[in-house]
């Protein structure tokens, strides 16, 4: 399932935001929205664009939480674990979500690249902790059951599409 | 595009008009809490049912109003998050609670064709059912100055800020006051940053009108990172023209011509409500080149956050902003003078900016009679945790943490019993129940060795082990330092191991003067705030609740039974029926055994999640 790395993403984003530094991370934010990462292939070709080193645009694409050099699943699933959703015990909600689907604290994404499971500082959905986030939709007050059954319900409607 | 002050005034009139002819009105709280929670079914089913009903309605602001429709309003946060999804009629001013789309028919049969309340929806408090959502004690405390319009008005609409007296100040400031003046009112005001600093708005402004040095800039944090605190998120949301009034009038006042807001990633709402807001009072001509017909103008830029903490202190948010890594600078030279792009910045919180249009209106006299002598005016909390009433809320300065916590948030959930509250985040500190009849300002709780921060408040119970709490706060800046200075940077990682070490039972002599002495040193040493700030939580910890480091280092168990590592999980073979549903539940497969025969646990597979003692039917699981 290799996708091959099409530039126009880019040069769409160079001309919406501009050549410049100051456009980088707003310009790495769109394609990290296009191919669910950032394939290590823009490197060079955007600093050839926006004419600044390889190594500085390396160097932000690593320093944001956001910005992964690893291909995430379809469905990234955030298991809250600010304050609010800690005390109200996000963690058995994570392990279980894990166990389900296989995965680890260092194997993050299923081998399907369907989905990725990590853990977010904060959603500010304090009121509803703990609180999941699959994509950009919030789940309100989780437990470990049914988180899983929110993957479950997730993986019936891609057998089914 | 309006073309002086005079054609705005007239525009708000016509807004006015058309708000003040809506007779009825249904407010569906569409905040984030609430629409977790189903709110936005509850809005799509009122207005189905309407329709089928033939009820006239109408979902935004009629230019020309009839009078006699109903006007269902999807509004920004009601704060009261607890009980949402929540929606509230007007005039009458009732409350309804927890409301499922099942209670859409009688809403509109009873309440909305009728008149009357539906008493079980209302809420209720310790059998008292409260109608009216001002009588609720929630409510009752709180004074809403930056939040006031977030349960009001359409976020996504500029004629409702309008209607509700929006850019009167920005007038004012733009035709009737000098830079000078404005300042001086400010500095008045007695205005301190909302972001946790407490430093004096006034103060700042006038640095940075004062240089000489052109294009300045007005920037905004709204990289609200705080774990537990989402007051800036809520007026970025849900009334985004107030803070971009405030900031229009900071570049009045300062000679700025660029504004720049940095938004959270994690806020993609924020981000869409905040270009809407822009476009909208472009369109109309309040931001845009030479604003109203005056020789002013003001171009505003969105900037997105891309997930780093340390992106909230000043100098690494303005790097973030030129594209670079988000890493703070020695200082000075300080923002005012060389802030974004080298130039002078003046840079606030969202809340700040918030309160800045009400000073300018009502003066720095009506500001400063809310809250205390030092701190004045009033102050938003994020209140979460083990509580009761978890919600947003406004207060004034000076409110006791007892009134915040047991009078607004109803005290503890479940029955329990208060034990700490942590407040201003991984760079506060834990308070207890001496500190209860505190006042909430900024003095007074760096006297108590917390800090205000952005105003998240956590409450704890006794079950919340304060030695975890102090690792979780750890780990969270220890993820978050951004690895430029060395005392934050391995300090910060040798506090995380003592502390990984005490609540994993390894803990020994001699670490809690370790833990104090590092502490200590990072405080002094690191470079910037994240630094500085990041052992508060421990410190804090460690003085109020120094028994329970103690004994977890010496006698190997957790006091309140939260750490995992100490704790044991056991089967009793004596009421063990053998049916294997723990086994089954056991999310790490640490419980075998034969079915009909007493199973076993094995302690060193076991990660003491406790799944298993809720899945038992015969309570033959104990936890030790």
């Amino acid at each position: 399932m290799e996708q091959t790395i099409n530039f126009e993403v880019l040069d769409q984003a160079i001309k919406d935001y501009g050549n410049e530094e100051k456009a980088l991370i707003a310009i790495l934010q769109r394609a990290q929205e296009h191919y669910r990462y950032l394939p290590r292939e823009i490197f060079p070709y955007l600093a050839e664009k926006l004419d600044i080193p390889e190594a500085r645009i390396y160097g932000v694409a690593t320093f944001y939480e956001n910005f992964s050099l690893e291909r995430k699943g379809k469905y990234v699933v955030k298991v809250c674990d600010g304050t609010a959703c800690h005390v109200r015990k996000s963690i058995p909600i994570l392990e279980a979500l894990r166990k389900e689907l296989g995965l680890s604290e260092a194997k993050k994404t299923t081998d399907d690249y369907m989905f990725t499971v990590e853990t977010v500082s904060c959603l500010g959905a304090c009121s509803s902790a703990p609180a999941v986030m699959v994509n950009d939709e919030i789940y309100p007050t989780m437990t470990p059951d049914t988180a899983v059954a929110l993957i479950n319900e997730i993986k019936e409607k891609e057998a089914n599409a | 595009m309006l073309k002086n002050v005079q054609e705005l005034r007239v525009y708000r009139e016509v807004c006015k008009k058309a708000m003040d002819a809506e007779k009825k009105r249904v407010i569906i709280c569409g905040g984030a809490g609430c629409v977790s929670k189903g709110a936005n079914k509850v809005y799509n089913k009122l207005l189905e049912l309407m329709q089928a009903k033939n009820v006239k309605f109408t979902v935004s602001l009629e230019k020309e109003p009839h009078g006699d429709s109903v006007r269902v309003k999807k509004s920004g946060c009601h704060g009261f998050c607890e009980v949402g999804p929540l929606v509230r009629i007007e005039p009458q001013g009732w409350l309804y609670v927890k409301v499922k789309e099942e209670d859409c028919e009688e809403i509109i049969d009873k309440t909305i064709v009728k008149g009357e309340c539906i008493e079980r929806l209302a809420y209720a408090e310790n059998g008292v059912i409260y109608k009216e959502q001002k009588e609720i004690p929630f409510y009752k405390k709180q004074t809403r100055v930056s939040l006031d319009n977030c349960d009001k008005i359409d976020a996504t609409s500029i004629e409702e800020y309008l209607a509700r007296g929006g850019y009167t100040a920005f007038e004012k400031a733009l035709t009737e006051m000098t830079s000078d003046q404005i300042v001086s009112e400010i500095t008045e005001s007695g205005l301190r940053g909302r972001g946790g600093g407490g430093f004096p708005t006034g103060r700042k402004w006038s640095q940075v009108a004062r240089q000489k040095n052109f294009p300045k800039y007005v920037v905004c944090n709204g990289d609200e990172g705080d774990p537990g605190a989402f007051m800036d998120r809520s007026v970025m949301e849900d009334d985004p023209h107030r803070m971009l009034e405030g900031m229009i009038i900071a570049g009045i006042a300062t000679g700025a011509t660029e504004g720049y807001i940095y938004v959270r990633a994690e806020y993609p709402l924020a981000v869409q409500r905040l270009k809407n807001a822009i476009a909208c009072a472009e369109e109309l001509g309040i931001l845009g080149d030479n604003i109203m017909g005056t020789d002013f103008s003001f171009h505003m830029h969105i900037n997105r956050g891309a997930g780093a903490f340390v992106c909230g202190e000043g100098s690494a948010l303005t790097a973030s902003i030129e594209g670079k890594r988000g890493m703070p600078r020695v200082k000075p030279p300080r923002t005012v003078e060389h802030g974004l792009f080298d130039k002078p910045t003046v840079l606030n919180n969202v809340e700040t900016y918030a309160n800045v249009a009400d000073i300018i209106n009502k003066g720095s006299a009506w500001y400063k009679s809310i809250g205390t002598a030092t701190s004045s005016g009033t102050k938003t909390f994020a209140l979460t945790g083990n509580i009761k009433n978890a919600g947003l809320i406004e207060v004034p300065m000076g409110t006791t943490l007892r009134e915040v916590i047991f009078d607004i948030g109803g005290g503890i959930r479940d029955g329990g019993k208060f034990k700490a509250v942590q407040i201003g985040g991984p760079s506060g500190g834990c308070l207890t129940e001496e500190h209860l009849d505190l006042p909430l300002d900024f003095d007074s709780l760096k006297k108590a060795g917390a800090i205000i921060g952005s105003g998240g408040l956590v409450v704890m119970d006794e079950k919340t082990c304060m030695v975890e709490v102090a690792r979780f706060f750890m780990n969270f800046t220890q993820n978050e330092s951004c690895g430029k200075c060395v005392p934050c940077r391995e300090g910060t990682k040798r506090m995380l191991e003592i502390l990984e070490r005490i609540v994993a039972g390894e803990g020994r002599d001699g670490d809690i003067e370790l833990l104090q002495e590092l502490g200590e040193m990072i405080s002094d040493m690191a470079l910037c705030g994240l630094g500085k700030t990041a052992a508060g939580p421990v410190l804090s910890t460690i003085k109020y609740f120094r028994n329970e480091y103690e004994a977890h280092i010496y006698e190997k168990r957790c006091p309140a039974g939260e750490c995992q590592k100490l704790k044991q999980i056991v089967i009793d073979p004596a009421l063990c029926k053998g049916c294997s549903k723990c086994a089954r539940q056991c999310p790490v497969n640490a419980i075998s055994g034969k079915i009909k025969e007493p199973f076993t646990i094995d302690l060193n597979k076991c990660i003491r999640c406790g799944s298993c003692l809720s899945a038992c039917p015969f309570n033959a699981i104990k936890e030790n």
